[in-house]
């Protein structure tokens, strides 16, 4: 119990599952097909900055959609009676729980020309719509499978606020924004922090859902296209996600940094 | 009281947002026609043809044996890892726990692109292929960073001196491991696992880019969602629906058993 040998298979493992093939992105990414130092997929991938701007801001659309439904849904869920918070808690885990790619599927029914929500339009007396192959269905998808990990880190920081707090600051004289203000939204922003991480990096990085429901490549598609499309290019895909990994640790550590003494901690 | 309406309908809706799409389509497995949007009468066809699908069934048998092997080697692996970590000295632990961490930060695509090119690379000296072994590698190496967190802070509210006072009294000391600190950290172990098994369950990001000809259950349901989409994919989503509320039920038994009894009281006393 008090050597460190138990951890030497697990440093072996990570060397080579871990280190390894990140080291070989990186070797990729500045090599050309015959193992010379090159520019060139750097240059390449510069040509697909639209694809990098359209991920980011439907990322940071799902984001923040994301973030002002579940902080009320968090919160009216701590007012609740313990028991109904252990059974919403499971509710909210289950869609979860089921495959993403048959949630996708869910959402193709629903959205197609003529699935269902444009016949109930129909038979409503409306036009039908474009609903599929649009930002706003790609947007929509990833808010409805990224939702829950936004609402559980929040849940989780507003229910350990004790309530002391809060009469403190009511016998203070704070009216109910004030104490909002001042008092439960500071305590809770290493949830809302985790939630953000925990939705905008899988979102960012989606691939599949684009090619579904939404009406252009986003990152991830490109990087898939470049690995096992027709025309496999190993360089440009690997610079493609070296660039995706620094960007997603640069802005993660921007949000980590508006969180100084947390930073890191709640990330589980 | 107004206030308590607006709560309530607010819940309602996020449920709705969150349940409709499962619901619908559990209604249309049981749809007679190929319609995806009219129900004209109640059948089982689709079941029928899910379980002629051999595919599928091999895919099935397929995610479920990488599932239970990974989970329990990345269960074993990281718990001796964390046991190790919390021996080293502060500055070396925090090292290898951000080390460790990596593939849970990093985005899916990057784990799995990573992991195929190391494959790619070692399979062409040894002359082999994807498949079954290096989808089962790379699942133990995304989830065993999950146990090593699940079981750290077990760890950490281990008292040493119990261990310890085991070893006085005559254990040797593997067995004042296994009688003293395993059952100590054995529910984050258990966590770790559970974690493990469905994370590798469900996943398809990583086994994709490594799988090769062999496939997982949603490797497979990929490949099925290139148009036509067969219509018994609707009676899989069902069952799958089935299958993961029969185990949330199950593990949570206690909790709601509990939760009849106290209703049960509280209309009582009423």
């Amino acid at each position: 119990m008090k050597s460190t040998k138990p951890l030497y298979p697990y440093i072996v493992w990570m060397v080579l599952f871990t280190i390894i093939p990140l080291g070989l992105v990186v070797y990729y990414s500045f090599t050309d097909r015959d193992g010379n130092f090159t520019f060139n997929n750097f240059l390449n991938i510069t040509k697909l900055t639209e694809v990098y701007a359209d991920s980011l801001r439907m990322a940071f659309f799902a984001t923040l959609i994301c973030l002002l439904v579940a902080y009320p849904f968090a919160y009216i869920m701590t007012k609740t009676k313990v028991n109904t918070q252990r059974m919403m808690n499971m509710l909210i885990m289950l869609p979860m729980w089921m495959n993403f790619l048959l949630r996708i599927y869910s959402w193709i029914t629903l959205l197609e020309n003529n699935g269902i929500i444009n016949n109930i339009l129909v038979a409503l007396g409306f036009e039908r719509q474009t609903l599929i192959n649009t930002d706003g269905a790609v947007i929509t998808v990833m808010i409805y499978n990224y939702l829950p990990f936004m609402i559980i880190p929040i849940y989780n920081v507003l229910s350990k606020i004790e309530n002391s707090l809060i009469e403190a600051g009511q016998d203070l004289g704070c009216n109910t924004f004030e104490i909002f203000r001042r008092i439960i939204f500071p305590l809770s922003i290493p949830g809302v922090i985790t939630g953000i991480t925990m939705v905008f990096v899988p979102a960012a990085s989606t691939f599949v859902i684009s090619q579904r429901l939404g009406r252009g490549m986003m990152i991830g598609d490109a990087i898939e296209q470049y690995y096992v499309g027709n025309s496999p290019d190993l360089g440009t895909g690997s610079m493609l996600s070296l660039v995706l990994m620094v960007v997603i640790i640069i802005s993660m550590a921007v949000v980590n940094h508006l969180d100084k003494d947390e930073a890191g901690s709640m990330l589980i | 009281m107004l206030k308590k309406f607006f709560s309530k309908l607010y819940m309602f809706v996020v449920f709705g947002f969150l349940y409709a799409p499962i619901l619908v389509t559990i209604a249309f497995s049981f749809n007679s026609t190929k319609s995806k949007t009219s129900f004209e009468s109640f059948s089982f066809r689709w079941y029928e043809e899910l379980f002629r699908d051999e595919w599928m069934m091999e895919a099935l048998l397929n995610t479920i044996l990488v599932a239970v092997i990974s989970s329990i080697v990345a269960t074993i692996l990281g718990t001796c890892a964390a046991i190790g970590i919390m021996n080293l000295k502060k500055r070396t632990r925090d090292l290898v726990l951000n080390l460790s961490n990596i593939p849970i930060i990093n985005p899916e695509i990057v784990t799995g692109v990573s992991l195929m090119l190391l494959f790619v690379f070692v399979t062409k000296i040894f002359n082999g292929e994807l498949g079954f072994v290096t989808v089962l590698l790379s699942h133990i190496a995304f989830s065993t960073p999950y146990v090593v967190l699940n079981v750290m802070p077990r760890l950490r509210q281990l008292n040493m001196n119990l261990y310890e006072a085991a070893l006085d009294l005559g254990c040797v000391p593997a067995e004042a491991f296994r009688k003293v600190v395993l059952p100590e950290i054995f529910p984050g172990i258990s966590a770790g696992f559970l974690m493990a098994f469905t994370f590798s369950l469900d996943d398809f990001v990583i086994s994709y880019f490594v799988s090769g000809t062999f496939q997982t259950l949603p490797v497979y349901i990929y490949g099925l969602l290139k148009k036509p989409i067969p219509l018994s994919i609707n009676a899989l989503t069902a069952l799958l629906f089935l299958v993961v509320i029969s185990a949330l039920l199950l593990t949570n038994m206690k909790d709601i058993c509990s939760n009849i009894r106290s209703g049960k009281e509280s209309k009582r006393n009423k």
